[in-house]
């Protein structure tokens, strides 16, 4: 069970003067309860990539398959249920007059009880911590955080396997910066795969367990953080770069003589260095 | 970016360097001149002309057939009316108890020409210059209405927002459509309310989105001294060039020439 992309191409407005060859055959296989994260710098193609995963977008060339069955016109439906898309600045897409309303949206279709849809509701809104005294209340008056909230909310509320986001983060501040990422860490980790697509190395690095690395269309590195962020050259090359804490151990190996494995978290970073101090081979 | 609004295609040719004023008003004469054709001759060297425009403009093919298609059937019933419905003088064959004469052939096929030619010289226009040059140059023609009092500055700033905000709601809508279908909105029921109320969770945020941005696009403006019109320097300033003279020129022949042939010959 995981989705698959098989030899995948993509044209933009084919035949005409605008013509653009935004992917040009990606293969990739994303496994069920990763989280894998898929960066690049801004035109690579890992929009254009993500959103042939539930059908927004369908091949030119090539396949993707979910759990074994291939995305195509017919059966969108099914996989938009499969697979849910938290889009960038998610928040912007509310419209309903209450809260509750526009959580249960992606519901209508599927002719629940009120109970039912209630039920959903209710648990979904747990999950992102949302509280149930804002469930009647317009969603303008919210706070941007509470905003996104609820927009992630009303994709969760379907129960969605896979979970794609663009860029959840971005315009949150610190706070809701890390309260965004835990929740994701809380997701995958109760079984839902996790793909996050994001311009922040820092990010990627503390939570993702697999990366992928997309340039001009193609799938240029990937693995774990570690492989992928020991090559900061390679990266640099493609307009992207190492998390910070991952460059600094890696200036410091450099000029210190010391060698040092690769380090992508922080909490790594610090482990390393009190044991470098301990054994004595580091001191302040 | 995946949408194209504005049919404008960038290219180098005599049309692309030609003044967006030439081309306003060469547009408007290709009407006149069409529309005055009235024998085989005559319409014979308005399509030679046009012909020639069209290489010389550097537009593919494809464009064109592109912009002929929404008017096909209106293309097919006209030159089917005229066909059975027009009353001429020399019967060519009979349908039934119905004649058919030959002046409703020719009739049928000269208006099909005509929509033809007409709407290649409109396109013409549209696929060799930028929305932005368009309205320069609307806004350079009708500046002599502002002794009237024609606020022609305003309506050319207005144009020239309003064209320049298609393509940013054209990719907003998009967006949205995308969003709310990734969270179980439904766009493709047969029935025709059903189907325009699935539009409304797009037309919301569209609306919210819009205003937002002209709330941004009015502070960014003020921000930058704008205060209408007047005193105002411009950074791209209309020339006419050595295009402009070839159009210019070839324009004036074709037009004598049509004009010559209806009003003095007379064939």
């Amino acid at each position: 069970m995981s989705i698959v992309v098989k030899n995948l191409k993509h044209i933009y407005m084919p035949k005409t003067p605008f013509e653009k060859e935004a992917l040009k055959g990606i293969n990739l296989e994303i496994e069920k309860g990763d989280f894998a994260a898929i960066i690049g710098k801004t035109g690579s193609g890992k929009s254009t990539l993500i959103q042939h995963f539930n059908g927004l977008l369908l091949p030119t060339e090539g396949e993707v398959n979910i759990d074994g069955v291939a995305v195509t016109k017919k059966n969108l439906s099914d996989i938009r249920k499969k697979v849910g898309f938290v889009f960038q600045y998610p928040e912007h897409q509310l419209f309903e007059d209450t809260v509750f309303k526009d959580i249960a949206f992606g519901l209508k279709r599927f002719k629940l009880s009120e109970e039912e849809v209630k039920e959903k509701v209710y648990s979904a809104a747990k999950l992102v911590g949302l509280d149930e005294s804002l469930f009647e209340r317009s969603v303008f008056e919210l706070s941007g955080g509470e905003k996104r909230r609820v927009a992630i909310c009303g994709v969760l509320v379907l129960a969605p396997s896979y979970l794609l986001l663009d860029e959840p983060a971005s315009g949150l501040d610190a706070n809701g910066r890390r309260e965004m990422l835990s929740l994701l860490n809380k997701l995958n980790n109760s079984g839902v795969t996790v793909i996050l697509v994001s311009h922040s190395m820092d990010d990627v690095a503390e939570y993702a367990k697999r990366v992928t690395v997309i340039n001009d269309g193609l799938v240029a590195l990937d693995g774990t953080p570690e492989e992928v962020f020991s090559k900061r050259d390679l990266l640099r090359s493609m307009d992207l770069d190492v998390p910070e804490v991952t460059g600094m151990f890696m200036d410091f190996s450099e000029k210190s003589g010391i060698p040092l494995p690769t380090v992508v978290k922080k909490e790594q970073g610090r482990d390393l260095l009190i044991k470098l101090i301990s054994e004595g081979r580091f001191s302040l | 970016m995946k949408i194209s609004l504005g049919r404008y295609v960038p290219a180098d040719s005599l049309f692309h360097r030609a003044d967006p004023r030439t081309k306003i008003i060469w547009t408007v004469l290709m009407m006149v001149l069409i529309l005055l054709c009235r024998s085989w001759i005559e319409y014979l060297i308005a399509a030679v002309f046009v012909t020639g425009c069209f290489i010389a403009s550097k537009v593919s093919f494809k464009f064109i057939l592109q912009s002929l298609k929404p008017i096909l059937i209106l293309l097919i019933f006209t030159s089917l009316f005229n066909f059975f419905f027009y009353r001429g003088e020399t019967v060519a064959f009979m349908i039934g108890t119905k004649p058919i004469y030959y002046e409703s052939i020719s009739m049928s096929i000269k208006t099909i020409v005509r929509v033809v030619l007409l709407i290649i010289s409109a396109s013409l226009l549209t696929y060799t210059s930028s929305s932005v040059s368009i309205t320069d140059g609307l806004e350079s023609l009708m500046r002599p209405l502002s002794v009237i009092r024609v606020p022609v500055h305003e309506i050319a700033m207005m144009m020239s927002i309003a064209l320049r905000f298609i393509p940013t709601f054209a990719d907003e809508t998009d967006k949205i459509i995308k969003a709310q279908a990734s969270r179980g909105a439904e766009f493709d029921s047969k029935n025709v309310f059903k189907k325009i109320r699935s539009y409304i969770p797009v037309l919301i945020p569209l609306f919210i989105a819009a205003f937002k941005s002209a709330e941004d696009m009015a502070t960014a403006m003020e921000s930058r001294c704008y205060r209408g019109g007047k005193g105002r320097t411009r950074y791209k300033i209309l020339k006419f060039s050595s295009a402009d003279i070839v159009l210019t020129v070839l324009t004036a022949v074709f037009g004598t020439a049509v004009i010559v042939l209806r009003f003095v010959v007379k064939i």
